[in-house]
């Protein structure tokens, strides 16, 4: 993938990565994986229904992200969010049984793939519509800001919602009022089955925010360490009261747009080049294995803990009930 | 232990497919994430992916079957170390694509966001707020333009939360100076310009709602609003539904709605009944001064999105307010704006002192009106209509709206299903005319509602 570049060029920061955090990663990158992998075979058995986008192949950004934040600091995504979710610490059997429609998941059952939120996690959703929680981020930068309480807002689109008006009216509005948000840009090449290229009239993404004074970066998503260090860079920005960031994160992503898309509009070469030679997992894998001293076994072990909590996360999903007849009158209107 | 690869449904549609082509063969390894065989549905072909690790023991369904069932086994993958020839996939139910109605055992639940049990499955009664008393404190005159920048100066004292942001609102004083002075006391953190970006701005103002803040948002007119009716609608009013109640927007929206003067098609619109039409709104507009003074003050303190429709009209009108900074109108609530006998009229907003007007002279020709200033839309106070006309006999609505699927289309279903035994004649509809607001005045004066438009009517349902 390409090498990091910026719209204005500051020093790298130093790699400071140990090997118990890297198994962290790879502990969370595989979770998310091995959850995403399990959705799909269940969106397979007519367990999950609707719509359903996996986030398989994009792992590293949002762990990356996830590591350089502080509790406090909140984050707002699209409607690829499961990896997010549990990046933020939500409890896999709660996503998942929401993607079961069941009373267990995290909205009751009521909002679905899509549109899960946690408060305790200061995870501020999954929203269906592309672009929308590009203001609602924003608007979180804005309360920090009111607030003065140091933390920043992180806020994820794709690069099929770059395009939406308003975007750019978040950016501005940002800029203007110096908004503690760092804009992560998932560049996973495709807009549904568009590319970028036959969508967007350029394609650095990271450029976007020049007219707003909004400094941007290009980052090897595939990488996590990479992501990570921008990552920091990006947040000391942001939480530095010197305004909004923009990160643009070069992934991809395995599967199709949702789970009804055959991915016709890329080739089987192109998907197989990025699995065998970019995969964030496998790449972390050999890193810790050639580089950190880490033990076939002792990586084996992440491996099962991981497919163990995806399956006790499915069952759990399926052995819950579906929410009470009752809840479809429930959470319309809070009390006044 | 062996476990069994299941035929996949690959759309929300899907009920069976062909196996195309087996990509791994008997006694390869798999990995999690190998594509194992392709299959083809009626709209695409697609791969099928292992999600355990093991090796192919064995397929069930040759390549080439078409006709394959969803949740059919098609294949099983021995766990490493099993003898892949002797393996033979335990016999299991087929998995049920339908939740078991019945709960199971219920292990460990994940950490529930908020309380449980809520009541049963039939549809809530409508809401009936409490009579509020009368009030009876000491009142001051004033324009309503000034009774909502009391409101709004008044809930900011309060609570350091409440926030004021939209076009020109701080230093130009507001478009149509409703929040002069607020940024002279209150500062420019709290009283805030925006650029012009309606979808932006309502945006930013939901997610520092979600966030715990509370903002008014003043969109220059509620014309402009169309542009942010996304966050309107999509963020503001169904996150709470969506969140199962962890996340709400305390957030109002306000600015002038409905026909202003000579300003044609564009800039001349009531918005009522398409705010009304979403639940996880709440929508008021007041007439009174009184009612743009509490009103406003409920909606900011209220948890929930709230549409605060003005009107240009009625912003140098008069009236004695409150002058008490606990004085309250319920959201929800209509009032009896004037008590009659022979018929029921409903309007809100400006449509109000038509109908007032209309009143009197209905008066003249012996017809006793009763005028409802429905002043809430959402929730909508249907005892109160209801209550009405089951003494009136007849009714008449009133809106700056268009006809079609209007507020008094609302209130024609609402008298149907309410007191429908009680009607003497339909209910007759007094609407902004079904056209786009022209510029020219006497063609405006013919589109929007008239006094002689609701006396007329009135006289039609009368008899007389």
């Amino acid at each position: 993938m390409a090498a990091t570049r910026k719209t204005n060029r500051v020093k790298p920061a130093e790699p400071d990565v140990s090997a118990e955090t890297l198994k962290r990663w790879y502990t969370d990158m595989l979770l998310i994986r091995r959850f995403e992998e399990r959705a799909g075979q269940m969106y397979g058995m007519g367990l999950i229904g609707g719509f359903c986008h996996l986030y398989i192949g994009q792992e590293a950004v949002v762990v990356g992200m996830q590591a350089a934040l502080q509790e406090g600091d909140t984050i707002v995504t699209s409607y690829r969010d499961h990896g997010h979710m549990l990046a933020c610490g939500m409890d896999p059997k709660g996503v998942m049984s929401e993607l079961t429609g069941r009373r267990c998941g995290y909205s009751h059952g009521k909002g679905g793939s899509m549109h899960m939120f946690s408060r305790e996690k200061n995870f501020f959703g999954g929203h269906g519509i592309v672009g929308a929680q590009v203001p609602i981020g924003t608007g979180l930068g804005f309360a920090h800001r009111y607030r003065d309480d140091g933390r920043i807002s992180v806020t994820y689109l794709g690069d099929g919602a770059i395009n939406q008006g308003q975007v750019y009216e978040s950016f501005n509005m940002a800029s203007l009022w110096k908004l503690p948000v760092v804009y992560v840009v998932e560049n996973n090449r495709y807009g549904m089955g568009t590319s970028v290229s036959r969508a967007s009239a350029r394609t650095d993404l990271y450029h976007r925010g020049i007219a707003y004074g909004i400094q941007g970066e290009q980052v090897d998503g595939m990488d996590v360490v990479a992501a990570y260090e921008a990552a920091v860079e990006a947040v000391e920005h942001a939480r530095a009261g010197q305004g909004p960031i923009i990160l643009e994160m070069l992934t991809y992503r395995y599967r199709g747009h949702s789970m009804s898309d055959p991915a016709k509009y890329r080739t089987k070469d192109e998907v197989n080049r990025m699995r065998t030679e970019h995969d964030p997992i496998d790449h972390l894998r050999q890193r810790l294995l050639e580089e950190h001293g880490a033990g076939e076994d002792d990586l084996k072990q992440i491996e099962k803990r991981a497919r163990d909590i995806v399956a006790e996360a499915a069952q759990f999903a399926q052995d819950c009930p579906e929410p009470d007849p009752s809840e479809l009158w429930t959470d319309v209107l809070a009390e006044a | 232990m062996a476990s069994e690869v299941l035929m996949p449904a690959l759309s929300p549609t899907m009920t069976e497919g062909k196996i195309a082509r087996w990509v791994k063969s008997v006694g390869e390894p798999v990995r999690a994430g190998d594509v194992l065989a392709e299959i083809e549905t009626d709209k695409a072909t697609m791969e099928v992916e292992a999600v355990d690790e093991g090796v192919l023991a064995k397929i069930v369904i040759p390549e080439g079957t078409d006709h394959v069932a969803v949740n059919t086994p098609i294949a099983v993958i021995a766990e490493n170390g099993e003898d892949v020839g002797e393996v033979e996939a335990k016999p299991r139910p087929a998995p049920q694509a339908k939740a078991p109605q019945e709960p199971p055992e219920q292990k460990e639940e994940p950490t529930s966001p908020r309380p449980a049990t809520r009541d049963g499955a039939a549809a809530p009664a409508r809401p009936a707020p409490a009579e509020p008393a009368e009030y009876t404190g000491k009142t001051v005159t004033q324009t309503v333009r000034e009774a909502l920048r009391d409101a709004m100066a008044e809930e900011m004292r309060r609570d350091e939360t409440v926030f004021l942001m939209g076009e020109e609102v701080a230093e130009y004083q507001g478009a149509y100076k409703i929040s002069q002075g607020l940024l002279q006391e209150f500062g420019p953190r709290r009283v805030i310009d925006t650029p012009i970006t309606e979808q932006g701005f309502a945006g930013l103002g939901i997610g520092a709602a979600f966030a715990g803040l509370r903002p008014i948002v003043e969109f220059m007119t509620f014309n402009f609003a169309m542009q942010a009716m996304d966050q309107l609608i999509n963020s503001a009013a169904k996150t709470r539904y969506m969140s199962g109640g962890q996340m709400s927007a305390p957030i109002v929206f306000r600015g002038p709605n409905g026909i202003a003067s000579r300003v044609a098609a564009q800039h001349s619109q009531c918005y009522a009944s398409w705010y009304a039409h979403v639940p996880g709104l709440k929508v008021v507009a007041p007439y009174t001064g009184a009612d743009h003074k509490g009103l406003l003050k409920s909606a900011i303190r209220d948890p929930n999105p709230v549409i605060f429709l003005e009107h240009e009209l009625v912003y140098g009108e008069s009236f004695a307010v409150p002058d008490d900074p606990e004085f309250l109108v319920p959201i929800g609530k209509a009032r009896i704006a004037r008590a009659g006998e022979h018929v029921t009229i409903t309007a809100f907003s400006r449509t109000v002192k038509l109908a007032l007007q209309a009143a009197e002279e209905l008066e003249k020709a012996g017809i006793s009106a009763e005028v409802i200033d429905l002043r809430s839309l959402r929730p909508f106070d249907v005892a109160a209509v209801a209550d009405s006309v089951k003494k009136t006999n007849r009714i008449v609505s009133v809106e700056e709206g268009w006809p079609f699927a209007g507020i008094g289309s609302e209130i024609a279903a609402i008298v149907m299903e309410e007191c429908f035994d009680w009607l003497d004649a339909p209910l007759k509809r007094v609407a902004g005319k079904d056209v786009p607001l022209p510029y020219a005045a006497n063609l405006e004066r013919l589109a929007v509602p008239q006094v002689e438009d609701i006396v007329a009517a009135a006289r039609e349902v009368a008899y007389r």
